[in-house]
């Protein structure tokens, strides 16, 4: 592997000065490792430094409280799912959080490291959408956030700047009468990389017969995680049922734009996009009405 | 480069070495340690072989850094029996026959230990789905699922 300095910052301050750091080349953030250590093995990214974030309290950290969840950008999946009330508020960023790698994989990686990597077919980043999560990020200007649809920019790319780091997502708690879920289409059991999958959240009214809100997310089928406003407007204001569902459905097909690569076909993957976006949003649906 | 100072337990041993930043865990235990029962199959985290469990937790030493071990605890295959005696995973890998050219065995043999540990009741189901991480060319794993589910009716 090339060589590397390595450092372990207690604080965030620390950690920033670390990164703002110029140099030879550039210093990487290490979370799980589990993309970064690879990556850096095979020539697909270069660090000089690689800055160790996992001493540091508030990228660990996972808190509740009455009106949001506070998820360490290095939290390891195993953490969440692991988490009771976790479970409970958000079943469908569980589903994310159970499927990325193997058990190997999930008591490392992390649900900021896989937000950080930019992968169009990141397994959480749909479901965190969905949830209407909020990026925290810290850097030599401050702090400021940016809801995580706005973060990727494009494979592997993202909207942090020079020395800025990802530190937290914060997560609404979700409100009465709502629900959510992911899935992901892969053509094997386990351990396989999306060709497609998707992730939805809706609100209902008190008698869960119309939507009040929702938003569908589908991931792998654009350069980016692709938040579809047109799918949730189809929903909103209208009566749960096969007419609103199938417009949404038509709405996430029209605003993919799939590649074809060894994982399927552009054609494949439109169509993938609208079956898991119509099981997510009816799963949701009955999540929704379970919760009231 | 400069060489860190690295101070872990290591199956229930202090130990300290110099090592680069660059080195995985892996690697540290393989060439610095001389334990090679880990093994190195993909390198990049598919296959499982390099399982160990760093501070608890079951993880690819292949993707560990050893530095980030400073501190820690890890334990390999070397440290699953007690002494000479062997674990029940390892007595029933034998017994099964749940192995042949044996390079994955030690990666199965820690992986299964880190579920029998916390899930003792687990079921077949479950032994597929926690070892889905482990990859074996050669037994077409119905014979390794059946070995540690015959371990976990000895623990129990």
């Amino acid at each position: 592997m090339q060589a590397f300095e390595y450092s372990a910052p207690r604080t965030l301050d620390e950690a920033v000065r670390f990164l703002r750091r110029n140099g030879a080349g550039e210093p990487r953030v290490l979370a799980g490792g589990t993309d970064l250590i690879v990556q850096l093995r095979e020539g697909r990214r270069q660090a000089a430094l690689v800055v160790d974030i996992k001493h540091i309290p508030e990228l660990m950290e996972l808190r509740h409280d009455d009106r949001t969840t506070t998820i360490g950008a290095a939290v390891p999946c195993a953490r969440i799912y692991g988490d009771a009330e976790m479970r409970r508020r958000f079943p469908a960023l569980i589903e994310s959080a159970s499927l990325i790698g193997g058990i190997q994989i999930q008591s490392r990686a992390s649900l900021g490291g896989n937000l950080c990597n930019a992968s169009p077919a990141a397994d959480s980043i749909p479901a965190l959408i969905a949830l209407c999560a909020v990026c925290g990020l810290s850097g030599p200007d401050g702090e400021r956030s940016i809801p995580v649809e706005r973060f990727c920019t494009g494979p592997g790319q993202n909207a942090l700047r020079p020395g800025e780091l990802l530190v937290r997502l914060v997560l609404p708690a979700p409100k009465a009468h709502s629900g959510a879920a992911f899935e992901r289409f892969i053509p094997r059991n386990e351990m396989d990389i999306a060709v497609a999958n998707a992730a939805a959240a809706v609100e209902l009214s008190a008698d869960g017969a119309r939507f009040v809100s929702a938003r569908v997310v589908v991931g792998a089928c654009a350069p980016t995680p692709l938040l579809v406003h047109e799918a949730g407007e189809a929903l909103t204001g209208q009566p749960v049922g096969e007419e609103a569902i199938m417009r949404a459905v038509e709405a996430v097909r029209a605003a993919v734009r799939p590649i074809t690569d060894m994982r399927g076909s552009a054609a494949q993957r439109r169509h993938l996009a609208g079956v898991l976006a119509r099981r997510v949003v009816e799963r949701a649906v009955e999540r929704a009405r379970a919760a009231r | 480069m400069t060489k860190a100072h690295l101070r872990f337990e290591l199956n229930g041993e202090p130990t300290e070495l110099l090592c680069e930043p660059r080195q995985s865990l892996l690697e540290v235990l393989r060439d610095e340690l001389g334990l090679t029962g880990t093994k190195e199959g993909c390198n990049n985290g598919n296959c499982g072989a390099c399982n160990v469990l760093f501070n608890g937790a079951l993880v690819n030493a292949c993707c560990v850094l050893a530095v980030e071990a400073d501190g820690g605890s890890v334990t390999t295959v070397e440290g699953i029996a007690e002494g000479e005696r062997l674990h029940p995973l390892q007595r029933a890998f034998l017994e099964e026959a749940a192995l042949q050219c044996g390079i994955c065995t030690p990666g199965f043999i820690v992986a299964a230990k880190a579920l029998l540990d916390s899930e003792p009741d687990a079921d077949e189901a479950r032994v597929r789905h926690w070892l889905a991480g482990n990859l074996c060319r050669c037994t077409g794993y119905d014979k390794i699922v059946r070995a540690v589910l015959a371990a976990e009716a000895e623990m129990r």
